[in-house]
């Protein structure tokens, strides 16, 4: 499956889908994230029984806000709406991996 | 069998796929092996501005990428996958990681260094929580906050600079009373009206709730102790080699750094190292880049020399 562009107005179809969720907050001025970046495009496609989003926390502040983030890029993990598992920094592939097998 | 390549390169950073461009131009069948993705600590950094050829600077990731691009453009591969483990001990080396194991005749040791954390108690669990180690990563959530550098060299100095067009006031805590940062960064600092400088001051603790709220400063002749209020700390004081993975297969100095001259040679017959993770006077890209063709060089000269 694709990644989803996540914003305000489709963030609670997504926090509340069936699929564990897995949220990529990013910047397009940020070195690591654009390290983490295709990564997480990987996982959405080879994964899709997860959902895949990323919120650009530039245009998306009330989400930045709402999940506390002040390092990017951050990962979170959603299970039933709830946060789970989140990490900061760029992680390698199976690190990200098993944050959402957790 | 195995596939077994003339040279193998351990990260993708400046002085690895400099050490991959010189290295399949030669001929070499070469791989390097990135943990996550091209550019290593400069894809970290906003504007490299003293990488020769580029007169309006360049962004690091964006410098990592063509990297990557040009080394990849002559064959070089890339696989990507976390090094565990090396053995040396035979003609052909071997290199275990997360996507299994690699052969090579040569290898190329690209690894690199981290950022140094502080060692103080609840660090870790404070990161992403107002400790970071990245001013150009996460500075633009500190707008018109107060921050903490801790650090006098040249980054720290640099990310102090930085973080003082978008915080309201920058504290630059230094353990010494002279920075140890180059000239160049002297007078914008001291003409920076929103940043302090704490001379002969450590973080001592960090003031918590759930995250940061301050700090605990000691001035370190006096041991005197004074609570200082801030959003964030950005801690700049060095880098530590990143050479857990060898487990002592190649020579390594008090630091950690891998012992090589400007050969890139180690001790082991085969086997360099290049770039930050090499004893060396200056690291700086543009002397990782120059370490990669060198010990490209050395490689082919070691391959002719002992087939």
């Amino acid at each position: 499956m694709s990644v989803v562009n996540v914003t305000k107005e489709n963030f609670n179809e997504i926090k509340n889908s069936d699929k564990t969720v897995l949220l990529d907050f990013y910047a397009d001025w940020c070195g690591p994230c654009r390290m983490v970046s295709p990564i997480v495009d990987e996982i959405a496609e080879e994964n899709p029984q997860y959902l895949v989003g990323k919120i650009n926390v530039d245009e998306q502040p009330e989400l930045a806000q709402a999940f506390g983030v002040s390092s990017i890029p951050m990962l979170a993990v959603l299970k039933d709406g709830k946060m789970v598992n989140q990490s900061v920094g760029a992680r390698p592939k199976p690190q990200i991996l098993a944050m959402l097998e957790d | 069998m195995q596939h077994i390549y003339d040279t193998l390169i351990i990260g993708g950073g400046p002085a690895g796929y400099s050490a991959a461009l010189y290295a399949t131009r030669a001929g070499l069948g070469t791989c390097v092996l990135e943990r996550m993705a091209a550019g290593g600590q400069m894809a970290l950094t906003d504007i490299i501005d003293n990488y020769p050829g580029f007169d309006e600077g360049v962004d690091g990731f964006t410098l990592g990428m063509k990297m990557q691009q040009g080394a990849e453009r002559f064959g070089a591969k890339t696989e990507y996958a976390e090094v565990l483990s090396v053995d040396f001990a035979e003609k052909i080396k071997k290199i275990t990681t997360t996507s299994g194991d690699y052969f090579a005749k040569t290898v190329i040791i690209a690894s690199g260094a981290n950022p140094r954390e502080l060692g103080i108690d609840g660090e870790a669990a404070l990161v992403g929580r107002g400790v970071h180690y990245c001013a150009h990563c996460d500075g633009r959530f500190y707008k018109d906050k107060t921050v903490m550098v801790v650090g006098g060299g040249n980054s720290a100095v640099s990310d102090a600079l930085y973080l003082s067009r978008i915080a309201k006031k920058v504290y630059l805590v230094h353990r010494r009373d002279t920075l140890r940062a180059t000239k160049i960064y002297h007078e914008p600092l001291m003409k920076a009206d929103n940043v302090e400088l704490l001379w002969n001051s450590a973080v001592d603790a960090f003031i918590t709730d759930d995250r940061v709220k301050g700090a605990k400063i000691k001035n370190v002749n006096t041991g005197e102790i004074t609570d200082i209020a801030c959003d964030g700390i950005f801690i700049s004081i060095g880098r530590v080699p990143v050479t857990e993975f060898l487990s002592g297969a190649v020579n390594i100095n008090i630091n950690g750094y891998i012992i090589a001259d400007e050969t890139t040679k180690t001790n082991i017959n085969g086997v360099f190292a290049v770039g930050d993770i090499r004893t060396k006077a200056l690291r700086q890209v543009v002397t990782a880049a120059a370490d990669g063709a060198v010990a490209a060089h050395f490689a082919e000269e070691y391959i002719s020399q002992t087939e």
